[in-house]
């Protein structure tokens, strides 16, 4: 096991490389001048002049690319265009806010889905199927900022039950810190929810119908043992992938939910350093959100492996 | 359920403690995230919103936009308007305990022109030196008159800090601000939170009633207002137009209005590289039809629901400095069509950039229609802002949509606009006469003297129309009941000094 987590982390570098490049590369493509951008109002030429030397601007794209690229090496990220802030304290400033919301929304969106799921598909073709496919629909429909205004509307302004916005971190005042998050995470695992749902529903219906489960029955085990311990634990491979893959795209930041429910996440620093032209800030979480996708893929497979016997052999 | 009874014990115990020091909190909520927070590198508008309650600068701005004194107490100009005497207060301090002095000033304004990292260099540009002249006294030396460095005193470049602290932190002074403002910084989470708390030995201290302040940036303006109604913000600034007449409805809030100092408006293609040759940006007949057929007040009305004023000056109506012979124009279809004939055209096509936010988007495709009735074929192209700053600059536009947060000083309106090097003069519009009233009036010391050459100048732009300027819209602050003292002033700025919050 070791061995083949080794393997795979190696691949990840070249991976890691492209994309780099790739995300290196297309900045370049965007109009605008962050010098123009950060400039101030008045745009004075010295000023302009001056920031070009400082962040490399004026030598070719090769030369920055090999310059960001040997800072990254040795652990500088470069510095934020706009605030003057170290890129690596930016991104480890995010990172647990967008990890707490991450978690949170996963969290609800498998409290909500699993069992829908494991609903749906024992009672198929029922009432129950219908209605638990329509809520999950709906979910997946229903915009993120909308909802999101309409639970302010409701749970803040008119109930008064949470705070509307913001952000507390959860280390200083715990309470306040889920309280603020309580509700974009909702919000986010509204759809994520729907997903869970559905391939819940499936995987369940495929090991619903497998002989194994007729003999489990036929020996007389309870419902709830056989639907549980003998249907959900073999049903559960592609709900395990799903979700793994669907925390490493939280990590990339929900920007709509965090923009809405200002919080500061991953999402609106990326949306706010391309605005501004803040390349460095781009490149690092872009970076960042890259190897948290691709440790997320890697759990996966282990994951796989570890509720799998099976696929042990393999290895 | 009982851990979470106990919970709930413990922090309605802890509520009841915390009760009996009853301290002034103050939440705002701000539009955007202000940038570094450096009065000599910072270039956003809500950072002087920050900078206003921590930094004190030489002079402040009343508002009827009077210079007032801050921490000078009185100033003389020289007769050639060359030098600058300022007489500064005594008994001030820096957050950091450190005096104020003249010394002080000297390192700051040195600071402000000679950092590299500074963005104040065109405003301190017309400084020789500056020197101190005694413990409390400093004497600015210009290179030519510039009756203007008063204005620009009264902003992030006439902003005290601490020389010690500037001194230690060098270009990272942003990352803890030191300055001898009413408040002292606390903590600042990027995009979360700016908290400033009252600085004790502030030598006004009398006149503050607030304890604690915190800036929020809250960029969608719907979810500002929900804060403010959940009660999670005292205070909020930029309200939507469109919420304006909800708020005023809302007995539980305050709404405060008032016409800012800058302005919106066209700037046309003039001069700047080959997009410049056009029927629009050669015809000054075909501009003057344009802005004919255009409605200024159906715009306030429609875009800003009544709040904004129309405008045809870099100033507004309201102002000391707007020139009242030469008033709104009223819309004349009649007129527009006219002119275009004699210029020879029957339809005139015009491409015209627009920021793509939803307010300057309806408001174009207003204006498109309203100038289709004379004659104009406007194509709308929507730009994201870095894009438009950028292609604007580089001349990459035939008309397009910006506008300017303002100045104190009329000088600060037009001058680096239409003076044929202005560093923003992006119509590359040039004209020897404009450019001899505008530097006249920035030698000046006499006000009388300076409007008379403003007047003069403003007439001939209204002819040429390099900026086709279209109104000027207010600064909207709603805050709770319980927020008393605040007074609205044009430039936008949220003074604290005599605000009480009894929340």
């Amino acid at each position: 096991m070791p061995v083949y987590i080794g393997k795979r982390l190696l691949v990840a570098i070249p991976t890691l490389l492209i994309i780099s490049i790739f995300v290196f590369s297309l900045q370049k493509l965007l109009p605008g001048d962050p010098i123009l951008a950060m400039a101030g109002e008045e745009r004075d030429p010295a000023t302009i002049e001056f920031l070009r030397e400082k962040y490399h601007l004026n030598d070719p794209v090769p030369v920055q690319y090999v310059h960001w690229l040997g800072g990254i090496v040795t652990g500088d990220f470069g510095i934020s265009l706009r605030t003057n802030q170290p890129v690596l304290e930016l991104v480890m400033q995010k990172l647990p806010v967008t990890i707490q919301l991450a978690v949170m929304a996963m969290i609800i969106s498998l409290m909500i889905g699993i069992p829908m799921g494991i609903l749906a598909a024992v009672k198929k073709n029922t009432v129950l199927d219908y209605i638990a496919n329509i809520v999950a629909l709906s979910g997946l429909s229903v915009p993120n900022f909308w909802l999101g205004i309409m639970l302010i509307l409701l749970v803040s302004v008119n109930l008064g039950w949470l705070p509307a916005s913001g952000y507390e971190s959860i280390f200083v005042d715990p309470v306040r810190s889920i309280q603020t998050m309580i509700m974009p995470a909702f919000v986010l695992a509204t759809a994520l929810a729907a997903q869970v749902m559905r391939h819940t529903r499936s995987a369940m219906l495929g090991v619903l119908s497998a002989d194994y489960i007729r003999t489990a029955r036929a020996k007389g085990l309870s419902p709830r043992e056989v639907i549980l311990s003998h249907s959900f634990r073999n049903a559960l491979l592609p709900v395990v992938t799903l979700t793994a893959l669907l925390f490493g795209e939280l990590l990339a930041g929900a920007v709509l939910t965090e923009q809405i429910f200002t919080i500061p996440g991953f999402g609106k620093l990326t949306v706010d350093a391309v605005f501004n032209r803040d390349y460095a800030v781009v490149q690092g979480v872009v970076l960042c959100t890259a190897v948290g996708f691709i440790l997320m893929n890697l759990l996966a497979d282990v994951l796989y492996v570890l509720l799998n016997p099976r696929l042990r052999a393999t290895l | 359920m009982k851990p979470i009874f106990k919970l709930t014990a413990a922090l309605l115990a802890g509520a009841f403690l915390a009760f009996p020091a009853a301290s002034a909190e103050l939440r705002i909520g701000l539009q955007d995230d202000p940038d570094v927070l450096d009065p000599a590198q910072s270039r956003t508008f809500v950072g002087r919103i920050v900078y206003t309650a921590m930094c004190d600068k030489l002079v402040d701005v009343s508002p009827d936009l009077k210079i007032v004194p801050q921490l000078a107490t009185e100033w003389n100009w020289s007769s050639d308007a060359k030098e600058l005497t300022m007489k500064l207060r005594e008994g001030v301090k820096f957050h950091d305990g450190t005096d104020f002095d003249a010394k002080a000033v000297v390192a700051t304004i040195e600071r402000n022109m000679k950092l590299p990292e500074s963005r104040r260099k065109s405003e301190l540009a017309s400084v020789e030196k500056v020197e101190a002249v005694g413990g409390y006294e400093v004497k600015f030396t210009l290179k030519a008159p510039d009756v203007t460095l008063l204005a620009q005193l009264s902003d992030r470049a006439g902003m005290i800090v601490s020389p010690k602290a500037a001194e230690e932190l060098g270009a990272n002074f942003g990352n803890h601000p030191v300055c001898a403002g009413p408040f002292k910084f606390v903590e600042r989470i990027q995009q979360d939170r700016i908290v400033l708390e009252k600085f004790q030995d502030y030598w006004n201290k009398d006149n503050v009633f607030i304890d604690k302040v915190t800036y929020l940036p809250i960029p969608d303006t719907t979810v500002r207002l929900a804060n403010l109604r959940a009660g999670d913000l005292d205070m909020i600034e930029r309200l939507a137009a469109t919420d304006a007449a909800s708020v005023k409805e809302d007995a539980k809030l305050n709404y405060q209005a008032v016409v800012n100092i800058g302005y919106m408006a066209l700037y046309t293609n003039i001069a700047n590289g080959a997009r410049a040759d056009n029927p629009f940006g050669k015809d000054k007949r075909l501009r003057q039809a344009f802005s004919l057929a255009i409605d200024r007040d159906a715009l306030n009305q429609i875009v800003y629901e009544g709040t904004a004023v129309a405008g045809n000056q870099p100033y507004p109506p309201t102002s000391p400095w707007y020139n009242k012979d030469l008033p709104v124009p009223a819309r004349d279809v009649e007129k527009a069509k006219a002119l275009i004939q004699e210029a020879g055209f029957e339809r005139v096509p015009v491409e015209l950039q627009v920021p793509n936010n939803p307010v300057a988007a309806q408001m174009m495709q207003i204006v498109q229609s309203m100038v289709a009735e004379a004659g104009f074929d406007v194509s709308l192209k929507s730009t994201e802002f870095a894009t438009l700053l950028d292609e604007q600059t580089r001349g990459n536009y035939q008309l397009s949509r910006s506008d300017w947060s303002g100045r104190i000083d009329p000088d600060g309106n037009i001058h680096q606009f239409i003076s044929c090097g202005g560093g923003i003069n992006d119509t590359k519009y040039c004209n020897a006469e404009v450019d001899k009233l505008l530097n006249e009036a920035r030698a000046s010391t006499d006000d009388a003297v300076r409007k008379e050459k403003y007047d003069a100048a403003g007439v001939i732009l209204n002819e040429d129309l390099p900026i086709i300027y279209l109104g000027h819209q207010s600064w909207i602050w709603a805050s709770k009941k319980g927020v008393t003292g605040f007074v609205p002033s044009p430039d936008g700025m949220i003074r604290l000094q005599g605000v009480k919050f009894d929340g």
